[in-house]
């Protein structure tokens, strides 16, 4: 199983600039909205075209501009899902099923792996139904099961949770890394929650303005980040310019503040990063007192924001998100902390990332 | 009472309506495709009929396909004429009618989502397939409406079918010419009756239209 893409295409506003191979698994592709993630994906299917470049497939070239193949999306066995699954609402369940699996010649042969679908997506009683009578989840399910009945060899996902209820999306999500480990097919899955990317993809590719910023493995990706829009689309809150001090100090100067690191300080420019939850109250190492700005109660969880002592004016707040039960240290305070206070702060120097621009 | 002019009127404006259905579903749909200044061009030309007198239309079409001129002349050899027969009033019709039937599929198309189409593709259906499975039940209101409001202004034309096919009692007339001749001539009463049918096809096809909207 192996996936290369390498393609460039003019959008309205920007450039899209796509490269990445993958061997194995999912490959997540995280950006904001509308940096030519879904695009890349329609290229991949064939029902967009890239201006050049060169898309191959388990060793099937789906599209070269240079020798001049482009397949067609029928021809490409790629599936995917959509954001809004794309039924056909004038088709009930088991007609949308079918519709993939029209490949299959003999009609008993269609109607044994219609049944087998509608069983393990778990549809049967919802058959005969249209896709505006069944619930979001049942839609997703039947999305899925059409997609999987053309036995594509690879599955596009765009941004497939973001239209159900919140309660349902993560048991969709377990449900649907379960499927996919089943079926052990190569899938691409586009996001913009790093959440769900961390959840579902085995390696990451970040995009921004239609190029991609940073490809790896992808818990590496969150514990070391590429680059600085790395850093912040993996949802590091705290990133500032840093000046070397040291081979393992770093000067901050809009904190204000000095850290000790475990990784060696590069000699080019660079940036540090302290992720929000890695402040640490009971953290020896790089402590000082702080004075807290802010604060936002969420059900599990307490988020601050609070300055270094001295820190210049304009830089803006550093975040602080802690676990609401293991939040207070004897003597800090209690539940009461409000604007203004002075807490005691560290943070692990294995937690403290630099990387370039 | 002669009712030739009603059967006149309803197979022109059926064989007009198939003609501007497919015409004008085709045209919608490849439209879609071109580039913005091709559009910008040709929308303007498809919608021309409906801004033009009928009239105007009718001496055009006699321009083209009048007996004398090349068009004309060509068809002519092959024992065809669209001067003066039954069918010229199909084009006659066709072409005033076409605009409303390509603007309204336009819409359609226009709103329609077009991942049904991608998805149908990475499944493997054909672009055929695809169209009138999915696509067009899809669009099914929005071209319904427009195949009505099509249907009601072919059997009404008068002004391009006038010029095109004239008005021969039992050849050519039509409702809409009939009733013109009759009162010209001063059969008042011969008018109003052909007045009255005309009055409850409309609101047969109004109140289909209304139906139709409903159903949305």
């Amino acid at each position: 199983m192996s996936l290369s893409v390498c393609m460039e295409k003019k959008l309205d506003n920007f450039i899209l600039q796509v490269s990445f191979e993958s061997e194995r698994g999912t490959v997540g592709v995280l950006g904001p909205s509308g940096c030519g993630k879904s695009m890349t994906l329609k290229c991949i299917a064939g029902v967009e075209k890239p201006d050049r470049g060169r898309i191959v497939l388990n060793g099937r070239i789906l599209f070269d501009s240079e020798k001049g193949i482009d397949l067609k999306p029928q021809q490409r066995k790629v599936g995917y899902l959509f954001q809004q699954y794309a039924l056909f609402p004038n088709m009930t369940v088991e007609e949308n099923i079918l519709c993939g699996l029209q490949g299959e010649g003999e009609k008993r042969k269609r109607q044994e792996k219609l049944q087998e679908y509608l069983e393990k997506m778990d549809l049967v009683a919802e058959r005969k139904k249209y896709p505006g009578e069944i619930s979001g989840g049942q839609q997703q399910r039947t999305a899925l099961a059409r997609m999987l009945a053309g036995a594509p060899e690879l599955l596009l996902l765009d941004e497939p949770f973001s239209a159900l209820d919140s309660h349902l999306r993560l048991r969709m999500q377990v449900e649907m890394k379960t499927l996919l480990k089943e079926v052990g097919k190569e899938a691409v899955f586009v996001s913009h929650s790093r959440d769900e990317i961390y959840r579902m993809s085995e390696q990451l590719a970040i995009m921004e303005q239609g190029k991609v910023c940073g490809f790896g493995d992808t818990r590496r990706m969150f514990d070391k980040p590429h680059n600085k829009t790395c850093a912040e689309l993996t949802g590091c809150k705290n990133i500032a310019e840093g000046k070397k001090a040291g081979t393992h100090c770093v000067e901050v100067p809009a904190w204000n503040m000095r850290f000790e690191t475990d990784t060696e300080v590069p000699e080019e420019p660079f940036y540090l990063g302290i992720r929000a939850h890695s402040f640490d109250c009971n953290q020896n190492e790089n402590r000082t007192n702080v004075k807290i700005t802010g604060c936002m109660e969420e059900p599990f969880e307490m988020i601050y924001t609070f300055r270094y002592q001295d820190m210049p004016g304009e830089t803006p707040d550093i975040w602080w998100r802690i676990p609401k039960k293991d939040r207070l240290p004897a003597g800090t305070g209690g539940s009461e902390w409000t604007a203004k206070k002075e807490v005691c702060l560290g943070v692990a120097p294995n937690q403290i990332m630099l990387f370039p621009a | 009472m002669d009712l030739f002019p009603l059967w006149n009127s309803l197979r022109i404006a059926f064989f007009s309506c198939i003609v501007v259905f497919f015409v004008g579903i085709f045209a919608a749909y490849y439209i879609a495709r071109l580039s913005p200044v091709w559009k910008g061009i040709l929308d303007v030309f498809f919608t021309l009929p409906l801004v033009l007198p009928p009239t105007v239309c009718g001496y055009l079409l006699l321009l083209v396909f009048g007996l004398k001129r090349p068009a004309g002349q060509f068809l002519a050899g092959y024992g065809f004429q669209f001067v003066m027969t039954w069918y010229g009033g199909i084009l006659a019709s066709a072409v005033v009618a076409f605009p409303l039937m390509y603007r309204t599929a336009r819409g359609a198309f226009e709103s329609y989502d077009k991942n049904l189409d991608y998805a149908g593709q990475t499944l493997g259906l054909s672009n055929t397939y695809i169209f009138w499975h999915i696509r067009m039940p899809a669009c099914k209101q929005g071209i319904l409406a427009g195949l009505v409001l099509s249907f009601a202004r072919a059997l009404g034309e008068y002004g391009a079918t006038s010029m095109l096919i004239g008005y021969t009692p039992g050849k050519t007339a039509t409702i809409s010419t009939t009733v013109y001749q009759l009162w010209r001539t001063g059969d008042e009463k011969g008018a109003f009756m052909w007045v009255l049918v005309n009055l409850a096809i409309s609101v047969v096809v109004m109140l289909a239209v209304n139906l139709l909207e409903k159903g949305k």
